[in-house]
């Protein structure tokens, strides 16, 4: 148990195991009756479904959280100085720090973008970072997520939660607070609106609709921050200008915090059969009328054949080495790391350059010969589709399980705003945890869980 | 506030007080059942003809008994008034609109959706019944209580009463329509059995039974009724009462918005035209004619609402 943890322990061994499983349960009845749930895609009726939440938090010191903090500031600034340069001069492909064919061939590049310059030059507004700890001061970084990242709404209940659930302990220890997020966030949404805006910004929040897996979320959102939950049909462009339908007219819009994919933003302008975007919004955007976060084309950041260069983007942008640690990656678009890697298929990770949510990927230790062989089909089929990663050994954090506390593995991801006036990190983050012995894919669409993650205030 | 959120908590509250409306039918088509010998089944028909589901049930039973009759209304995925379907719809407009409903009005109804769905998962048996549209009841009427306590008075409920009003009016013009002919003053002689089981079932199928006591007496008489029923103001299910907040919570929206719009004339006119007259006017009318005449008046007044504080794009 590490030090951080000690004032947690010291409570729950004198708690009742019985009173504490009573408390995990009141915990999902209230997620259930607030309806904090996701939608599973391909499951029968897209049924909505609880995320499991563990009640023991997942804690960070100060001086931890200082580090992790840092480094998080300086790799969000390089994300955000290399999408400038790439949709405009492209100076790190000129310096030959990147391949050209890395961008031109890659389907997250969006050309639309060349040239266009985003209100206050913001292009990721919001940035989730994931992180796992292999040891007392190693954080790798395990993808970055600049388009549209989620899971903030589960920092905020499993917070809210926790403090409902077990008040004294926030008395025994200072915590930071998170709470204030949802504030956060539309102060620097509005701060990024275009500059023609006079009086305070108007903001809306864009979900594909009630059907989409983190609905919840976005109402959430839109509801703590006090601004219109939004969808494709409510939209229209008015005299140049991005509008909504109200009940007493078009209304105009400054920021649309949009939690609706690139492709299908404008049916004019991208993907034609869209229903979920906006006709002619993209042309609004790039006269400059309207604020759209994050920014289109922000994938190119977040790529995972990308990711593999982020060490040199850093430097390349900071003029600093990177605070945070790269997993290495072999990019089977390579001849010599292909043939590694189908030589060592047992050993490693193996994810699609553009998958998410834990589909499509190979977890090399944790899968039989059978699906190893069907893999490697489909890794010489498409090889730069792929890439790799050595299984790290993670470490890991206490849950509450049957027998009591035992040890599951773990990630962070902290929540990053950007806005003109700086970078803001909240001190806290998503904790995903599988809740299987043993695994190591935290992703809730395959069983994993959420518990509380507490920076103390030390 | 988005037109999408106008429509939402509109066919929100419509639907609860659907499900709600479909409760105390069923309640009531039981009850005739339990009090009469044989011939319940022309009940159970009028029962469904009242929440317009007769054909559909029609084309799926080749025989109407009591059990398909329950199953029908309650939870049959083939019926879209059913209580489920009806509970359902209600709460995925409520999902849609969440961030304009308060946090206890979205818990109630998130919660009596989850307690219904499970009361309603398997078959009802009779025995099970009452409790199961006592449950029904509580847990919609619990979303109104939160929704009466809790809700800012601004046009988000306006629209929500809107809803609520223009289901209930439907509601109870739909069963004096299929009951007008008992209400007649031509109809079977006065005070015999059948009548009196008749108009029973008008009156309990709008909770109106001890209402009716309190204003009328013991006597029940056909004439009280229809009176009740469609003019009186103080029965909160007559078509007037309903009329009445219909014209009213349009007016706040035009006081609200500053613009006068033609659903607030038809409302006005709605309770000009056929409110405003004593139930003798309404028996030469023709009572059956005047309720026909207030059904299409009542849709013309939803579509209206739909494109005045646009609905839809």
């Amino acid at each position: 148990m590490r030090r951080p943890y000690d004032a947690f322990h010291k409570w729950f061994e004198k708690e009742d195991p019985a009173r504490l499983r009573a408390k995990q349960r009141e915990a999902e009845e209230v997620f259930r009756l607030t309806g904090i749930t996701f939608n599973v895609y391909g499951s029968e009726e897209a049924e909505e479904r609880l995320i499991p939440f563990d009640i023991v938090p997942r804690v960070i010191s100060g001086r931890e959280w200082q580090r992790l903090s840092r480094g998080i500031e300086q790799r969000v600034v390089a994300i955000n100085a290399f999408l400038h340069d790439i949709y405009h001069r492209q100076e790190i492909l000129r310096a030959g720090r990147i391949p050209v064919e890395m961008i031109e061939r890659n389907v997250a590049f969006l050309p639309e973008m060349m040239g266009v310059s985003p209100p206050g030059g913001v292009y990721t507004h919001i940035v989730g970072i994931d992180l796992v700890r292999t040891g007392e001061d190693d954080f790798f970084v395990l993808e970055d997520n600049a388009r549209t990242p989620s899971g903030v709404s589960y920092m905020l209940e499993n917070r809210e939660t926790m403090l409902r659930m077990f008040p004294e302990l926030f008395a025994r220890e200072k915590v930071c607070n998170v709470s204030n997020y949802p504030m956060r966030l539309l102060h620097s949404l509005a701060a990024c609106a275009p500059r023609e805006t006079h009086d305070t910004p108007t903001v809306a929040l864009l979900t594909p609709g009630i059907y989409n897996s983190a609905y919840f979320e976005h109402s959430f959102l839109a509801n703590q921050m006090g601004v219109e939950l939004v969808e494709g049909h409510d939209l229209r462009v008015v005299d140049g200008r991005l509008a909504m339908r109200t009940t007493r007219g078009y209304r105009p819009i400054d920021v649309l915090y949009r939690r609706v994919d690139d492709e299908f933003l404008d049916p004019l302008n991208f993907r034609r059969d869209s229903t979920l975007g906006v006709p002619g919004i993209f042309d609004v955007y790039r006269a400059g009328k309207v604020t759209l976060a994050n920014a289109p084309g922000t994938g190119i950041a977040d790529d995972k054949a990308i990711y593999s260069y982020m060490p040199d983007i850093v430097e390349f942008y900071t003029g600093e080495k990177a605070i945070l640690k790269n997993v290495p990656t072999w990019r089977c678009s390579e001849p010599d790391a292909l043939s590694y890697v189908l030589e060592h298929l047992a050993e490693l990770v193996v994810k699609e350059v553009h998958g998410s949510g834990g589909y499509g990927m190979l977890v090399g230790p944790a899968s039989s010969k059978r699906e190893i062989e069907a893999f490697r089909k489909k890794l010489q089929s498409r090889p730069g589709n792929y890439i790799a990663q050595p299984t790290l050994s993670l470490s890991t954090v206490p849950i509450f399980a049957k027998s009591g506390l035992a040890p599951r593995h773990v990630d962070l991801r902290p929540f990053v705003l950007v806005s003109p006036g700086g970078i803001k990190i909240t001190p806290g983050g998503l904790t995903r945890v599988a809740m299987k012995k043993g695994s190591l894919v935290v992703n809730s669409s395959q069983g994993g869980g959420t518990k509380d993650t507490w920076v103390l205030d030390d | 506030m988005l037109g999408k959120t106008a429509n939402g908590l509109f066919w929100m509250y419509r639907y609860l007080e659907r499900a709600e409306n479909n409760a105390r039918l069923i309640e009531t088509g039981q009850r005739i059942a339990l009090t009469r010998s044989g011939g319940a089944q022309d009940d159970w028909a009028s029962v469904m003809q009242t929440t317009g589901t007769l054909a559909g049930f029609s084309g799926k039973h080749a025989e109407l008994t009591k059990e398909n009759a329950i199953d029908w209304m309650l939870r049959d995925p083939d019926n879209p008034s059913s209580v489920r379907a009806a509970v359902e719809t209600a709460r995925q407009n409520a999902r849609m609109v969440r961030t304009a409903l308060t946090a206890e009005v979205w818990s109630a109804m998130n919660g009596c959706y989850i307690d219904v769905k499970q009361a309603l998962a398997r078959k009802v048996s009779e025995r099970d019944l009452p409790a199961v549209l006592g449950l029904i009841r509580q847990r919609t009427a619990l979303v109104r209580g939160a929704t009466h306590g809790t809700m800012l008075r601004n046009d988000m409920y306006d629209f929500a009463r809107l809803g609520t009003f223009l289901e209930r009016a439907d509601n109870t013009a739909r069963i004096l329509d299929t009951k007008y002919y008992v209400l007649l003053p031509t109809s079977a002689p006065v005070g015999s059995q059948l009548d009196n089981v008749q108009w029973e079932t008008i009156l309990r199928s709008v909770s109106g039974e001890s209402g009716y006591r309190k204003v009328y007496g013991q006597n029940v008489r056909p004439r009280d009724i229809a009176t009740f029923l469609i003019l009186d103001l103080r029965m909160p299910r007559s078509l007037n009462f309903c009329c009445s907040k219909l014209r009213d919570n349009l007016g706040y929206l035009v006081s609200d918005y500053g613009a006068r719009l033609a659903s607030f004339g038809l409302a006005d006119a709605l309770c000009r035209r056929f409110m405003s007259h004593d139930v003798d006017a309404i028996f030469d009318y023709g009572l059956h004619e005047y309720i026909q005449d207030v059904v299409s008046s009542l849709y013309e007044l939803g579509q209206q609402i739909e494109v005045d504080y646009r609905f839809f794009a």
